[in-house]
């Protein structure tokens, strides 16, 4: 269906393939370079005297007597333990996701289907509570945690992640919701169903693409989250982010950056298998409330 | 929806923001009016067979136990909010005396450091945010001209750098503009200067990460952009094109308009966001050339044997009012709509 409109002419499309190409190099060029390079040896990765070396692993091949080397992974993972870390990690990321969704959805159903003027302050509420910098929140935590000693505990990260999570889960969950047309439930409340017995029967099995999203998004709120991880968490319970940011202040010894760097890729792997698989979700989650207005 | 019903349905998502949302901020509100006890100092007398001397003495026991007595600290008043390291009143109007110019007052307010943070963070978010919108939308202009089968792997590539950990992300790009990194080294080869270092100077520092921002938050204004230009109307495009409108009046009359609600949207994304940057200045370790506000809250936090509490906190109350400030004209917008639609 080519309209004459979105015709182009041969060198204006030229020249938006070329920005197009252009800007690919930029978004992906430093991930290739960097998974590329955690293969390597220090000296090699950090090159001065020629940026090949990267490429070939010139250095490599001198140190280890092969072109790539598993050295980083290998420190990074049994040398200084950083499994333990992305065990924390997955424990940290399930239990937010999981728990927050289960809020969610009750709170952004009821908040689509109340009509009252509570409902809207309440939404107004979250995103004010979504605009605030996570570290203030995390600045009020410290010292009652420390009191009532719970300070350092996995369920407490846990459940400050979730409630830092509401606002965004709300609203989206909330605008979700609303596309689901109210006869549905309320057809099945004029037939006799409670409230929550129709939102069991009606609207848990139609709801899956929203939940999926929303979790999504929860999932890389959980996971990127450096503020609170980094401030809650004691040294043993530690997630993968702060501690790759602990990494870097062992800097610069022989090969303790490698081993920051081959962290940071192992980091990266699940949220491009993330993007690899759901990326219409991630697509549809970010627009959903911008193209509905 | 029944208000009974409704509040059974909120009650878990409503405890969970009050408790660790609303709580904290009151938390903060209160801990902001104290400050860390002063180290208890005893007199201590020292006898030498030939005479006794008095000196001051810290009295570790009594301090630990005022410490565990009173874990506030000792009420402080708005003291910490004017201190030299908040708003400084006194130093600023010092300052204010003492310079012969308005460049000169501002650079004497960059060495305090609420203002150098705050700086930092107003330049930052008001750079990165029209940059994100532009560049987001060129990008959207030229995916959408891309042949069918090339846009599905363009926009997986171009999450990345915005579904990737922030801190991972700037640590990333950090060890790309190391002197020995790729972009270090070839810059340092481009200007033929073996000591140019992107950290070193503040300026290229304040590049650096807003470079970063740009690069991190672009694919969300492109998504949002790509996806709003499968909906602008081919109808109104031909027309246009009829009424002889050339490519770039249709996109500067047309398609723009079309974006402006999509424009507002991510301008108050942008807004929320590039205000609480912080982590890009623990990944590139800027913190000596640039710090936000959000980065001396964590530093309060955790410098020292003592954390400073009163400090971070007072801090964060100011941020906070600087976060209702940057919402309240889309509040009040919000508010004007919903009272339209009540009535």
């Amino acid at each position: 269906m080519a309209s004459v409109a979105r015709r182009r002419p041969a060198g204006l499309a030229f020249l938006a393939t070329a920005f197009v190409a252009f800007w690919l190099m930029i978004a992906a060029g430093p991930f290739v370079w960097t998974v590329w390079g955690s293969f390597k040896v220090e000296s090699d990765f950090f090159s001065k005297a020629d940026w090949r070396y990267a490429v070939y692993g010139v250095r490599t091949v001198i140190e280890t007597g092969e072109a790539f080397t598993g050295d980083g992974y290998f420190g990074a993972w049994i040398q200084e333990s950083f499994w333990r870390n992305a065990l924390n990690t997955l424990i940290v990321v399930v239990c937010t996701v999981i728990i927050s969704l289960t809020f969610g959805t009750l709170g952004g159903y009821a908040l689509a289907r109340s009509g009252f003027r509570y409902a809207f302050w309440l939404l107004m509420a979250a995103l004010v509570c979504r605009a605030m910098p996570h570290i203030t929140l995390v600045s009020g935590y410290l010292l009652p945690f420390f009191q009532w000693g719970v300070w350092g505990h996995l369920p407490t990260a846990i459940i400050v992640l979730v409630a830092i999570n509401q606002p965004f889960t709300l609203w989206m969950l909330h605008s979700f919701f609303l596309n689901i047309p109210k006869d549905m439930d309320e057809s099945a409340m004029v037939d006799g169903c409670t409230r929550l017995q129709a939102f069991r029967h009606v609207i848990i099995p139609v709801m899956w693409p929203g939940v999926i999203t929303t979790s999504l998004f929860s999932f890389l709120l959980a996971y990127n989250d450096f503020a609170v991880t980094s401030m809650l968490l004691s040294q043993e319970n530690q997630t993968m982010v702060p501690t790759i940011a602990g990494f870097l202040g062992t800097v610069r010894e022989q090969g303790q950056v490698m081993f920051a760097v081959a962290a940071v890729v192992s980091a990266i792997v699940p949220l491009f298998f993330l993007v690899l698989f759901f990326q219409r979700q991630i697509v549809s989650g970010l627009t959903a409330g911008a193209v509905k207005g | 929806m029944k208000h009974r019903t409704f509040f059974w349905f909120i009650l878990p998502s409503l405890a969970a923001m009050s408790l660790f949302i609303a709580l904290p901020v009151v938390s903060i509100a209160v801990q902001s009016l104290f400050v860390e006890h002063d180290q208890v100092m005893i007199e201590v007398e020292s006898c030498t067979p030939f005479k006794c001397e008095t000196s001051l003495a810290v009295d570790a026991e009594a301090t630990a136990a005022l410490r565990e007595e009173r874990p506030l600290g000792s009420f402080n008043g708005l003291g910490t909010y004017t201190n030299r390291s908040h708003l400084a009143f006194a130093e600023v109007a010092e300052a204010w005396r003492q310079s012969s110019g308005l460049i000169e007052f501002g650079s004497r307010l960059l060495n305090l450091p609420f203002y150098k943070a705050l700086a930092f963070t107003l330049t930052y978010t008001a750079v990165v945010t029209p940059f994100v919108i532009v560049l987001g939308l060129a990008i959207a202009l030229g995916v959408n001209a891309l042949p069918r089968i090339a846009k599905g792997p363009t926009i997986f590539v171009s999450l990345l750098p915005m579904i990737v950990t922030p801190l991972i992300g700037s640590l990333i790009l950090f060890w790309m503009v190391d002197a020995d990194g790729i972009i270090g080294a070839t810059l340092q080869l481009i200007f033929d200067n073996d000591q140019l270092s992107l950290k070193a100077s503040h300026s290229l520092t304040w590049i650096m990460l807003i470079v970063y921002g740009i690069w991190h938050s672009a694919p969300f204004s492109f998504i949002v952009f790509y996806a709003g230009l499968q909906t602008v109307p081919t109808e109104t495009l031909e027309a246009a094109q009829i009424d002889g409108a050339s490519r770039w009046q249709r996109v500067r009359h047309v398609v723009v308009p079309y974006m402006m609600p999509l424009v507002v949207f991510i301008t108050l994304m942008q807004l929320m966001d590039n205000f609480r940057v912080f982590e890009p200045i623990v990944g590139f370790s800027a913190s000596a050339k640039a710090t936000s506000l959000s980065w001396i809250i964590f530093n309060d936090l955790r410098s020292g044997d003592v954390q400073l509490f009163g400090s971070a906190a007072a801090t964060s109350i100011l941020t906070i009012f600087g976060v209702v400030i940057l919402l309240s004209p889309v509040l009040v917008r919000t508010w004007r709509d919903f009272n339209r639609k009540v009535r």
